[in-house]
């Protein structure tokens, strides 16, 4: 997991600003993922995390600051491009494609990007070993299965673009206590995989297990950053910027 | 009278699947991309003039069929990519005009063009078979077919082909499309080409009975919008029932009046669906 063979950070965010209208979303977020690295991102509702990884994603385009990826400036590529060069997006509602069957789902990621038949069949063994109802439920459209089979869905359709980081904004939402082990399954199926993560959540005891390193936010910016070791023992930075 | 209904059902069923194609476009066109293509039915007409001079050119029907339709196809996409990919994101309301604006251009250059004197395509069939007391064209039937067979292609297309999966994807969740490494904006060109190549294909076939000018467009397009709204905007299976249900609707009510009266039925159809299920009559209610 380390990477301390690359001197340059998987994904680089410099500062960036977004705009809603005329409401001012992000007010310069910095932050960085090495590869291979879990990384939470935590604070309280509408402080911008969701509008961060979309920005990484390409789904909003930032007015000022640069998105690096790979030490490469990204920032005004569009969604499409970016998902090519290796950025998953599970985003917080799951959204996965309902009239689609998973079999279908999966598909989207797959196609289109001169990938070997092999290598799909290949891809696609992976993702029915980790996850196998949704083998069990390949014929069957999207939108017919719970919410927490949507989300191994979601995830299931992120990993098909051999992604080297994913995006995962709040897995655990709105699912029972059983799948919020599952979740905590999936993130240590990708650390196995070498895939990075950048983890919004509201569940900090997942995050703070699961992660590396953890971001605070606060309006719209970075406020804090910390090894996850550290905030185990220190319960007030969490208390300060979650008020939990 | 049992004679005259069947044969009033065979000419619904006809006229249904050539109206179906025409709309199966529009409606292609309008659940994937939200585009209310006013220019649809110019792109039937400028189908038909591209099948008068390519029948001209390769003396083949058959020939003429794919060249008008591939022609119009690339015509579809240079539109699009110039007037429409701008438009991406706006109101409605602009994507409409634009439609309203390339409508009445095309049309204009048609007459400029081709003048105002209808052009004919010669039927690749001419027989006929006995229908009862009639004399029922070959050539009608095979319109069916023909009309039939296109929309059966698009229906395979969308289900297993590459581009089909992007398309309705597209549809479902255009962000999360592109989330996934969809092009999004080059799979709406190719939408948009592929609804317009359909219309130039029903413009060539429907060219011989009709004989082909400037304003041809004009009376499909209007039809097509009614089945586009009585099936459910954005429905191909309900566009194709709604295109049949209303020809044969017309078809037995020109048993009684005039066919030229008969059109009020596709209006009352089109107004109690507004009333009454204004989501379309072959979509479930959405909860």
């Amino acid at each position: 997991m380390s990477a301390a063979d690359h001197s340059e950070p998987l994904v680089r965010v410099e500062d960036i600003h977004t705009y809603y209208g005329k409401s001012h979303i992000l007010h310069g977020v910095s932050l960085e993922v090495r590869r291979g690295e879990i990384v939470g991102l935590l604070g309280r509702n509408g402080v911008g995390k969701s509008t961060t990884l979309k920005a990484i994603m390409g789904l909003v385009h930032p007015t000022r600051g640069a998105v690096l990826l790979e030490g490469k400036s990204v920032g005004h590529l569009p969604a499409h491009r970016l998902a090519r060069l290796g950025i998953g997006y599970v985003p917080e509602d799951r959204r996965i494609f309902r009239l689609l069957t998973v079999a279908e789902n999966l598909r989207t990621g797959l196609d289109g990007r001169g990938v070997s038949e092999a290598r799909k069949k290949e891809l696609l063994d992976m993702v029915f070993d980790y996850f196998p109802v949704l083998a069990e439920r390949r014929s069957q459209a999207g939108g017919t299965l719970s919410g927490g089979e949507q989300q191994m869905l979601a995830i299931a359709r992120a990993m098909m673009l051999e992604p080297k980081i994913i995006l995962l904004d709040e897995p655990t939402e709105g699912l029972m206590p059983r799948m919020v082990s599952q979740i905590r399954h999936i993130i240590h199926v990708l650390r196995r995989e070498g895939v990075a993560v950048l983890l919004v959540e509201q569940n900090v005891p997942l995050t703070l297990e699961t992660s590396e390193r953890v971001y605070f936010m606060e309006k719209g910016a970075v406020r804090h950053h910390a090894p996850a070791s550290e905030l185990h023992a220190d319960h007030e930075v969490v208390h300060k910027y979650l008020g939990v | 009278m049992l004679e005259q209904i069947l044969i009033q059902t065979i000419n619904g069923i006809v006229v249904g699947m050539i109206l179906a194609l025409v709309a199966s476009g529009l409606t292609l066109i309008f659940g994937i991309m939200d585009v209310v293509n006013f220019a649809h039915g110019e792109f039937l007409m400028l189908g038909a003039y591209a099948g008068v001079i390519a029948l001209a050119g390769t003396g083949s029907f058959w020939l003429a069929l794919v060249i008008a339709s591939l022609v119009v196809a690339a015509l579809g996409a240079a539109i699009h990519v110039t007037t429409l990919r701008p438009l991406l994101g706006r109101d409605p309301l602009n994507t409409i005009l634009a439609t309203f604006g390339v409508s009445l251009v095309l049309q204009n250059y048609a007459l400029w063009q081709f003048g105002p004197v209808p052009r004919k395509i010669e039927e690749p069939i001419t027989g006929y078979f006995g229908l009862f007391y009639l004399e029922y064209p070959w050539y009608r039937l095979m319109i069916a077919v023909l009309s039939a067979a296109i929309i059966a292609a698009l229906w395979l297309f969308l289900k297993y082909s590459t581009y089909g999966v992007w398309i309705r994807a597209t549809t479902q969740d255009r962000v999360m499309a592109q989330a996934m490494g969809i092009p999004v904006p080059r799979v709406l060109t190719i939408v948009f080409a592929i609804g317009s190549g359909m219309a130039a294909a029903s413009g060539v076939l429907f060219g011989p009975l009709v004989g082909v000018n400037h304003a041809m467009g004009l009376d499909w397009v209007l039809k097509a919008f009614i089945v586009v709204v009585v099936g459910g905007m954005g429905n191909l299976g309900g566009s194709i029932a709604a295109a049949i249900f209303i020809s044969l609707m017309e078809s037995y009510a020109s048993l009684w009046v005039s066919p030229a009266q008969a059109i009020i039925v596709s209006f009352v159809v089109l107004i109690l669906t507004l009333l009454i299920r204004p989501t379309g009559l072959f979509v479930p209610t959405p909860k």
